[in-house]
């Protein structure tokens, strides 16, 4: 990937804050009141609305969040289980990143000579886009293995897992990559070409560097839903977080575990969401400096 | 192939039309090595797609390019190779925005020619010189003015060591005072003997630096000759209503 390599050009940063007018002094102690009347208002609420003591019991007891965190005799820890997702998480990531970038390139390649390449491109991320990813999941963790072939039936359930995630996933983030590469305009692959680059050096050096530094954000936001997706998993037999937390739910008849699975796939989505934002507040200024169309 | 009497570049008949819209109506040019030939007409007469069409970004419909008595139409040439030794600089400069000033100079030398990381930094660098551009080196584009910018575009250009430049109206996107930096550039490049095909509107700037003028008017060449001859007495009658609605915009 080149994502580093040469870094973006450092843009000024004279613009003050969008809300630091408002926060200023007076601001800060508005905002910081509202919120603690926002929030008290809503805590009071729930604690006055009709068996609430109920609701703090079943999702919210403090021994129950605890022991399915980090297990006991007979419940798998929910936290542990969670570093499987994170596990298919990193490992789908980078496979994505790659396949999905070298269909979007395929897509790309002009000339008669390659259009069957290229239309295996596109049906491929028309068909994985159109079919859900619970399907896919089926038809790969429970037919692959039906097929009694002598390598690629004795796979584990999360290398399984990870294929399908793979495969639907790729599908998305070739078409995002696809946006960004036909974002650049026209004009800076003759600029290259102008200059002897051939047709693929231009893309490499050139194209692709720009289209990939603009669709960081959107990709962020697919990863985002992959993270998630990865609790799918557990259909084919594998004990992840969502998994874990059924477990313990279902023997102890408390749900304070998905609870707990909900809060640990919020926690690592958080930063990856705050991080786009980021990014994307980053474009905005950029594109407004005005630079080069 | 190539002797030393061959002209730098030579245009049999060349047409190219987009859809119905017939752009190029056979166009015949002879450039000889060192010769600066500006082409003037108005906007949408075909000048752009003239120059694309020499170094083959464009694709011809018909007619022949011989660049150093090489045809460069023929089937089975390589584009690449022939765009090495034809620097082209666009009107919107079209410098690498994610590219430091410096790496957009050296990417096609390094990349397409092979040059080392020292050896093209060193070229990248007596060029910068040479234009008062050292110091800009490592900015990425969009801190430059258009100026300067444009000036990186030509020294990009000339780093690949170019037999022929083609420039496309490459200060229409300056401000006024920002003309004359680039327009200075290019007169160094023509006193070097650096042979050079231009589509321009500085009337003044043409007049000065062509050895010839070619009137383009809805993609055909109507008049061509030394710039004393086509600025003062016309013999076409549209080149001398062109001219005149140049005089009356003050651009002459
Ligand atoms: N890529 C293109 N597709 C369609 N029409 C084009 C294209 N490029 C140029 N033209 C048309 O060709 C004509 C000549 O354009 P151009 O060569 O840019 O003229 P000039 O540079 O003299 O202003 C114009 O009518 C323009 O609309
Ligand atoms: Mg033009």
């Amino acid at each position: 990937m080149t994502l580093g390599g040469t870094g973006p050009p450092a843009t000024p940063e004279p613009s003050p804050e969008r809300g630091s007018r408002i926060l200023g002094g007076r601001g800060v102690l508005i905002s910081t009141a509202s919120t603690v009347l926002f929030f008290a208002a809503i805590a009071v609420f729930i604690a006055l609305a009709p068996g609430s003591g109920l609701v703090a019991e079943r999702f919210f007891s403090p021994f129950h969040l605890w022991h399915s965190l980090v297990g006991t005799q007979s419940e798998p820890s929910v936290l542990s289980a969670f570093l499987l997702n994170v596990y298919i998480f990193a490992i789908s990531e980078v496979l994505i990143l790659v396949l999905a970038l070298v269909i979007a390139v395929v897509r790309q390649i002009p000339g008669p000579a390659f259009f069957p390449l290229r239309m295996v491109a596109v049906a491929y991320t028309d068909l994985f886009r159109g079919v859900p990813l619970i399907l896919v999941l089926y038809m790969i963790g429970f037919g692959v293995p039906g097929l009694g072939l002598t390598f690629f039936s004795y796979f584990s359930d999360v290398t399984y897992g990870i294929i399908a995630l793979v495969l639907v996933y790729s599908a998305y983030v070739a078409e995002v990559y696809r946006a960004g590469i036909e974002s650049i305009h026209e004009s800076q692959n003759a600029a290259a070409r102008s200059l002897g680059l051939s047709r693929w050096q231009s893309m490499r050096f050139v194209v692709l560097p720009q289209a990939i530094r603009r669709v960081i954000p959107p990709l962020l936001n697919d990863f985002i839903g992959l993270q998630k997706d990865t609790a799918l998993v557990s259909v084919l037999g594998s004990i992840e977080a969502a998994r874990a937390a059924q477990i313990y739910g279902a023997s102890q008849f408390n749900y304070a575990s998905y609870v707990v699975a909900a809060l640990l796939f919020v926690l690592i989505t958080i930063p990856l969401a705050r991080f786009t934002d980021r990014l994307i507040a980053r474009d905005k200024r950029r594109r407004e400096a005005g630079t080069l169309a | 192939m190539k002797t030393e009497t061959s002209p730098a570049l030579v245009l049999e008949g060349v047409r190219k039309s987009f859809g119905e819209n017939e752009v190029l109506k056979g166009i015949d040019l002879t450039v000889a090595p060192h010769e600066v030939v500006c082409l003037i007409g108005a906007s949408g007469s075909g000048k752009s797609t003239l120059l694309r069409c020499v170094n083959l970004i464009e694709p011809l419909d018909a007619g022949r390019v011989v660049v150093e008595g090489a045809e460069i139409t023929a089937r089975g040439v390589n584009a690449n190779h022939i765009r090495q030794r034809i620097g082209i600089v666009y009107q919107a400069f079209n410098l690498f925005p994610h590219m430091t000033v410096l790496r957009n100079i050296t990417l096609a030398p390094r990349e397409v020619l092979g040059m080392g990381r020292a050896d093209a930094e060193e070229q990248a660098l007596s060029l910068l010189e040479r234009f008062g551009l050292s110091d800009r080196r490592n900015e990425y584009p969009d801190r430059l003015s258009g100026g300067q910018q444009q000036r990186v575009a030509i020294v990009r250009a000339l780093a690949m060591r170019p037999h022929l430049m083609l420039l496309d109206e490459v200060t229409s996107a300056l401000d006024p005072e920002l003309v004359a930096e680039v327009l200075s550039v290019i007169r160094e490049l023509a006193g070097e003997g650096m042979t050079m095909l231009i589509a321009t509107h500085e009337m003044g700037f043409a007049r000065d630096i062509a050895d010839r003028v070619c009137f383009l008017e809805e993609g055909r060449i109507l008049e061509e000759g030394p710039p004393e001859r086509i600025f003062t007495s016309p013999e076409n009658p549209r080149t001398r209503r062109f001219l005149s609605r140049i005089i009356a915009a003050g651009r002459l």
